[in-house]
């Protein structure tokens, strides 16, 4: 009886996250699936419906490729994402060195100051992400901090124009995301070892090559975790971009935003999501095959 | 002001915003929006005591709203955004529970189309007596018998500039005519203290059509490629493009030529002096004409509370309400009554109330067809990327 009991209470507490996933991950996309074949028309809501009665208990379904193939006739969108691809990539490396770093002497320092040192990686969260961003604007702006102090201070004459660059959109993400490289790094670091290290040592190996051939390779789950973490919502940032960059790049987000309040096609704008997803999925997968190698390795 | 309209998330806004379009399947077909008018106004006795109003941020004079929830004992729950285009958005994917909404005319004229809005009952609207036949009739344009909107506010598109930063670089600029902005000779002098330009395609490439001395509502392919023409060529002065963010920056100097909407750069104006760092801020209305915008009260079709939307709508427009309204966001108010109640400064203002030969030179932006609009924003991307 008892073990029974304990397979349906297995089963629901396993049925809880696939229900959240159904209801909103599948059903969503679903939905903007079915809107990215559809038509446009200047209707409440702006789309035909695909499935229509045609009078005699008949329906018609017209599916419509065309939003996706339109996203290939015009070189913005395949620009755009490589774009996006190429940001979200480099604001990942960047947080990986930074934070690195940051992870490993937070998982080295001595027990009270860890948590500390933690909470000033997490105290940030405490203020909205909006009003972050709005701080660099003071900061980088022409008449801002940075400008004054060094123009203070004699090193520069003219202001360095650092508003709307591509290096303003850099730092904001790469400050944005920053903890979301730290925390997974650090869960991973701080579990390492100490007496692998002075085995090395023993050994004769100096501290890079027992940095570099044992806490490297045994930080690899961390680094992947952290960097999808980093690299998934940087690809489709908006709000950074917006405020910090300038307008001659363009990032995905901008043209989804385009498409659905600029053009009011929400079919095309439901196919630009929809490639967003499988660019996002893709790396998502390759994540899970690699971890479950890792499991596969281990046992 | 512009916070709440740029965090959305694209993608969040997008999966929210077809959630609700899901669920409002259940929605009356275009047709019977006006016939709901009609039902709705009889069965007005047991109305909430609530109306629901979105308008654009920085809008109205602050102590309007609760004037009205005294008077009436209706609740107000006032909402802002700063974009025609999120508005627009949220009403198309219908079931916003809002009963008063601003777009201005040219999005509305495409809303009406969509069937986004009732017809107003004009017997609960007696202040409607009181509006500018002329201005009534520029907007039949884009509501035929101006069955369902009201003007509230209207202003002009126009170029706002740091008057000592614009003469130091070029003390001979024309500053009466859309050469400042649109004549690469001139702007590139400005490149380095700073040009914006608003992001608003249809306007902007109407005032560019009109520094042509074409139709800015033209649709022609080879007007549309004139225009990108004259766009691309200032692209390398322009510093970015943006609808709000101009005001602060043309306050402390940030940037010294805008293209902007009239009370934004007079509120910049106004800032500028209180901050008295030395910045003066000017604002002219080309003499080839510019874009006129009307910001239009209007009633979704399915808003929960129509009369207590028409009791609002009426309350606007009663003289001394309008005039507060008009005085404080340095808009004009098509209230005829209202003009004497206008504060003085504002009233002689001939940025905010231009004078008849002004007036005579002032165009509509008509909503562009649905085949047209992909077009004017592929133009405008390109322009905005400079590529």
């Amino acid at each position: 009886m008892s073990v029974q009991g304990g397979r349906v209470g297995r089963r629901l507490v396993v049925a809880v996250p696939y229900l959240w996933l159904l209801l909103f991950f599948l059903v969503p996309f679903v939905i903007v699936l079915k809107i990215s074949f559809s038509e446009v028309r200047l209707a409440m809501p702006p789309y035909a419906p695909l499935l229509e009665w045609t009078g005699d208990r008949l329906a018609a379904i017209r599916i419509n490729f065309e939003n996706y193939s339109y996203l290939f006739t015009d070189p913005l969108y395949v620009s755009a994402y490589l774009y996006s691809l190429k940001v979200a990539a480099v604001s990942t490396v960047l947080c990986l060195l930074i934070g690195y770093p940051m992870a490993y002497a937070i998982a080295r320092a001595p027990g009270t100051w860890r948590s500390v040192l933690l909470m000033l990686v997490i105290l940030p969260f405490w203020t909205s992400f909006l009003l972050r961003v709005y701080a660099w604007i003071g900061l980088l702006r022409n008449n801002g901090l940075i400008n004054n102090a060094l123009m203070a201070l004699g090193i520069i004459d003219e202001p360095i124009t650092m508003m709307q660059t591509d290096f303003a959109v850099y730092v904001g993400i790469v400050y944005a995301y920053l903890p979301f490289m730290i925390l997974p790094l650090y869960a991973n670091l701080e579990k390492h070892d100490p007496m692998l290290l002075e085995a090395a040592a023993d050994l004769g190996a100096r501290p890079i090559t027992a940095f570099l051939r044992i806490t490297l390779p045994l930080s690899v789950p961390g680094i992947v975790a952290g960097s999808l973490l980093v690299f998934i919502p940087a690809v489709g940032e908006f709000v950074i971009p917006s405020l910090l960059g300038g307008a001659d790049q363009l990032m995905i987000g901008r043209v989804l935003w385009d498409e659905f309040f600029s053009n009011r096609d929400w079919p095309v704008a439901s196919a630009v999501a929809i490639v967003m997803l499988l660019l996002l999925v893709v790396p998502i997968m390759l994540f899970q095959r690699f971890e479950r190698r890792e499991l596969e390795e281990r046992a | 002001m512009n916070i709440a309209a740029r965090s959305l998330w694209p993608g969040a806004a997008v999966i929210l915003l077809l959630l609700t379009a899901c669920g409002g399947g259940s929605q009356p077909p275009a047709g019977s929006a006006g016939e709901q008018a009609g039902a709705s106004a009889q069965g007005a006795a047991d109305e909430e005591k609530v109306v629901n109003v979105y308008n654009w941020s920085d809008y109205i004079d602050e102590s309007v709203v609760a004037e009205f929830e005294k008077e009436f004992g209706i609740r107000v729950n006032y909402d802002v955004f700063d974009s025609n285009e999120v508005l627009e958005t949220r009403l198309l994917a219908g079931n916003t529970g809002y009963d008063v909404v601003v777009p201005s005319a040219s999005f509305l004229e495409r809303q009406i189309k969509a069937g986004v809005f009732q017809k107003l009952d004009k017997s609960q609207l007696p202040n409607l007596q009181h509006l500018d036949p002329q201005l009534v009739e520029r907007v039949a344009l884009h509501d035929p018998g101006n069955e369902h909107s009201v003007i509230y506010l209207w202003g002009t598109t126009g170029l706002g500039y740091n008057v000592d930063q614009i003469r130091k670089r070029m003390p001979d600029a024309p500053l009466q005519s859309w050469r400042l902005l649109y004549d690469p000779e001139v702007a590139k002098n400005f490149a380095d203290c700073g040009i914006s330009v608003l992001d608003a395609p249809s306007e902007v490439i109407g005032t560019v059509l009109m520094h042509l001395g074409k139709d800015p509502n033209s649709e022609e392919q080879a007007d549309l490629e004139a225009a990108e023409k004259v766009l691309m060529a200032i692209r390398p002065y322009v510093r970015y493009v943006h609808s709000s963010r101009y005001i602060d920056d043309l306050a402390n100097g940030e940037i010294c030529l805008a293209l902007g909407w009239s009370g934004d750069v007079l509120q910049a104006r106004d800032r500028a002096r209180e901050a008295g760092r030395g910045v003066t801020v000017g604002y002219s209305i080309p003499q080839e004409g510019t874009i006129v915008f009307f910001d239009m009260l209007a009633i979704p079709a399915d808003a929960p509370h129509p009369r207590n939307a028409h009791l609002f709508i009426n309350f606007l427009q009663r003289p001394e309400i309008a005039a507060r309204n008009s005085s404080a966001v340095n808009f004009a108010t098509p209230n005829t009554a209202a003009w004497p109640l206008v504060a003085e400064s504002v009233r002689n203002d001939p940025i905010v109330y231009p004078p008849q030969e002004v007036l005579a030179k002032l165009q509509p932006d008509l909503a562009e067809s649905p085949r047209f609009t992909r077009q004017l924003t592929r133009t405008w991307t390109r322009f905005r990327t400079g590529k």
